[in-house]
């Protein structure tokens, strides 16, 4: 049985559909992304699956209780680091954590040993006496990951693990995000809005206005794009890419005195141009797909573009109506 | 009710109470100015003819004052729960949304039943003479107006989720219940419409029990003018509803 189970879900907020019918599962110990621009329904849909929401219709399950009937049975199965930080900062690491034990009801004998264990586990546990408040950007969200492990979640959510940090924290984030299923037996159901980060997923739900618009493994996903973009730079560009349209039966484009193809496999691709073109070719450029380019090919947009557009304006008026009702 | 919650929730805001120095001490300067100051300088203008001089007058609406400051600061903590995330990680815990109500009120009654009790051992100060029945009676009473008012700041703050809102929570609902609860003055004295509203103010049932207990003899202006069956059964059943309807405001869902 699948450890998350969405069943055409929809929120609406007014007249603002934030998730539009969506169905998905999740495969209990893998990693599951949704990717998708700001404003797309990931932190809606998280808030619902976490029993913050209650949807407009459809049905939610996880670990096989309904999200709504059964919010305490499911509010024990998952661990959530949201987006925002939720620590307190006038505490410290440890008593933040020893909040998290009472809250969900450890056993006092069993309590210290917990904690005491995950800050070992994020590599804090030199640092548990220190108030939050001193703590950078990186070592609170590692502490939040531990915080939402003390209760041995079967599923954890993380809602944009990486906004804010710099690049060396996301990379050391994302190594230690990626033994969480193995080492804790847990699943992990995750958003990101970047495309780089969504490719340690075993699968992706690419999200986009509310809908899901592809659904698969990561290299599945790039299959879409149609393969490696080959670039090339010769010694007489005219020529050559008549050369390439009539023996290779591909289409070259011409950009800044470089030729663009792009081939099903790039690496057996570039010895046959070199065989065929001899001594004309100056440089040879692969690109392999991303899932940025995915998600370009899905929705005729990239990603950055729709973050500056219309995105935030639904955010901020679900937010607005959220204030009033 | 998870008992392991509701002491963590009364234990996390005691802890920030004893770090927090500079909080107890304004907490506790603010009622000595109002007591020695504002009550030094009125006590000129009003002449002892009932028995209670004005400074021992306003002292069990000091005592109510410091209760109500400090029940509703607690309260109001939520909106920065709120606004700085904490609240989430309380509300996605397995922990029934009247559990995190009771603990919040706890945290209030516990903090502010402190408070009180620092400003009511200055007693002796004031000319008072109070018996260990009449200390424990007013302890008694200052528990269960912190509980009240704790309760009833819980419900203000469902309300807003932002602490911008914090100045209109402060002139528009803690000053006005301060000046209606005949902490200064008497409540029989003031203009009816006035008197009507400080009727429906919990504070007032509070304080004028505490008059009960301080000067039981006291008649005429200056003394209790609400029984103390009155007072008692609207302290505990306003208690009880501020916690029923904090309790299903917190369940309400988007």
């Amino acid at each position: 049985m699948p450890i998350i189970q969405v069943e055409n879900l929809v929120k609406k907020f007014g007249n603002i559909t934030a998730v539009d019918d969506i169905s998905f599962e999740v495969e209990e110990g893998t990693i599951f992304g949704f990717l998708g621009p700001n404003g797309a329904g990931k932190t809606t849909t998280i808030n619902i699956l976490c029993t913050l929401l209650s949807p407009t219709s459809g049905r939610t399950l996880i670990a096989g209780h309904d999200c709504i009937s059964e919010s305490s049975k499911v509010r024990k199965s998952i661990g959530i680091v949201f987006q925002d930080t939720t620590l307190d900062k006038d505490l410290t690491a440890y008593e933040n954590l020893i909040f998290h034990a009472y809250l969900y009801n450890i056993p006092k004998a069993e309590m210290k040993e917990r904690v005491d264990n995950v800050m070992k586990f994020v590599d804090l546990y030199n640092r548990k006496e220190d108030l939050v408040k001193k703590f950078s950007g990186g070592m609170k969200r590692r502490l939040e990951v531990a915080r939402g492990l003390i209760h041995r979640p079967r599923v954890l959510f993380l809602d944009e693990p990486t906004l804010g940090l710099d690049p060396q924290s996301r990379t050391n984030l994302w190594e230690f995000i990626t033994t969480l299923p193995e080492k804790h037996n847990v699943t992990i159901f995750m958003t990101t809005h970047y495309m780089e980060e969504a490719e340690v997923c075993d699968r992706i739900a690419v999200i986009d206005n509310g809908k899901i618009i592809a659904i698969d493994s990561p290299s599945e996903l790039k299959k879409i794009v149609g393969g490696d973009v080959v670039s090339i730079t010769t010694t007489d560009n005219i020529h050559v890419r008549k050369e390439i349209e009539t023996v290779f039966k591909m289409s070259v484009s011409e950009k800044n005195d470089e030729l663009y193809m792009t081939c099903s496999r790039g690496d057996t691709c570039i010895p046959e141009l070199i065989r065929t073109l001899g001594e004309r070719v100056l440089s040879v450029r692969i690109q392999r797909p991303t899932l940025n380019d995915v998600f370009l090919k899905l929705t005729g947009k990239t990603i950055r573009e729709e973050e500056t557009s219309g995105s935030d304006s639904v955010r901020e008026s679900i937010r607005a109506y959220r204030r009033r009702h | 009710m998870e008992f392991n919650a509701v002491y963590v929730i009364v234990a996390r805001e005691f802890k920030k109470f004893i770090r927090e120095k500079s909080r107890l001490f304004s907490a506790i300067a603010r009622p000595l100015l109002w007591l020695f100051i504002v009550g030094a300088g009125i006590s000129s203008l009003v002449p002892n003819q009932t028995g209670v001089p004005y400074t021992q007058f306003i002292f069990p609406g000091i005592i109510g004052m410091t209760i109500l400051f400090s029940s509703m600061f607690s309260s109001i903590s939520i909106i920065w729960d709120k606004e700085f995330g904490f609240m989430k990680e309380i509300l996605v815990a397995p922990v029934s949304r009247f559990s995190i109500v009771i603990g919040k009120a706890l945290s209030g009654t516990i903090v502010s039943t402190i408070q009180a009790l620092i400003i009511l051992a200055l007693f002796p100060f004031l000319g008072f003479k109070l018996g260990l029945l009449q200390i424990l009676e007013i302890i008694l009473i200052c528990v269960s107006l912190s509980f009240c008012i704790s309760a009833f700041g819980i419900v203000l703050a469902t309300f807003y989720d932002s602490y911008e809102s914090f100045s209109v929570i402060m002139n528009f609902i803690i000053m006005p219940m301060f000046f209606l609860s005949g902490a200064m003055y008497p409540v029989k004295l003031l203009p009816d419409i006035l008197r009507i509203l400080a009727k429906l103010n919990p504070l007032t049932y509070g304080i004028d029990i505490m008059k009960h207990a301080l000067f039981p003899d006291a008649s005429g202006n200056m003394g209790p003018d609400i029984s103390i069956m009155t007072s008692t059964a609207v302290i505990i059943f306003t208690s009880i509803l501020f916690v029923v309807i904090a309790g299903k405001l917190f369940e309400r869902k988007g």
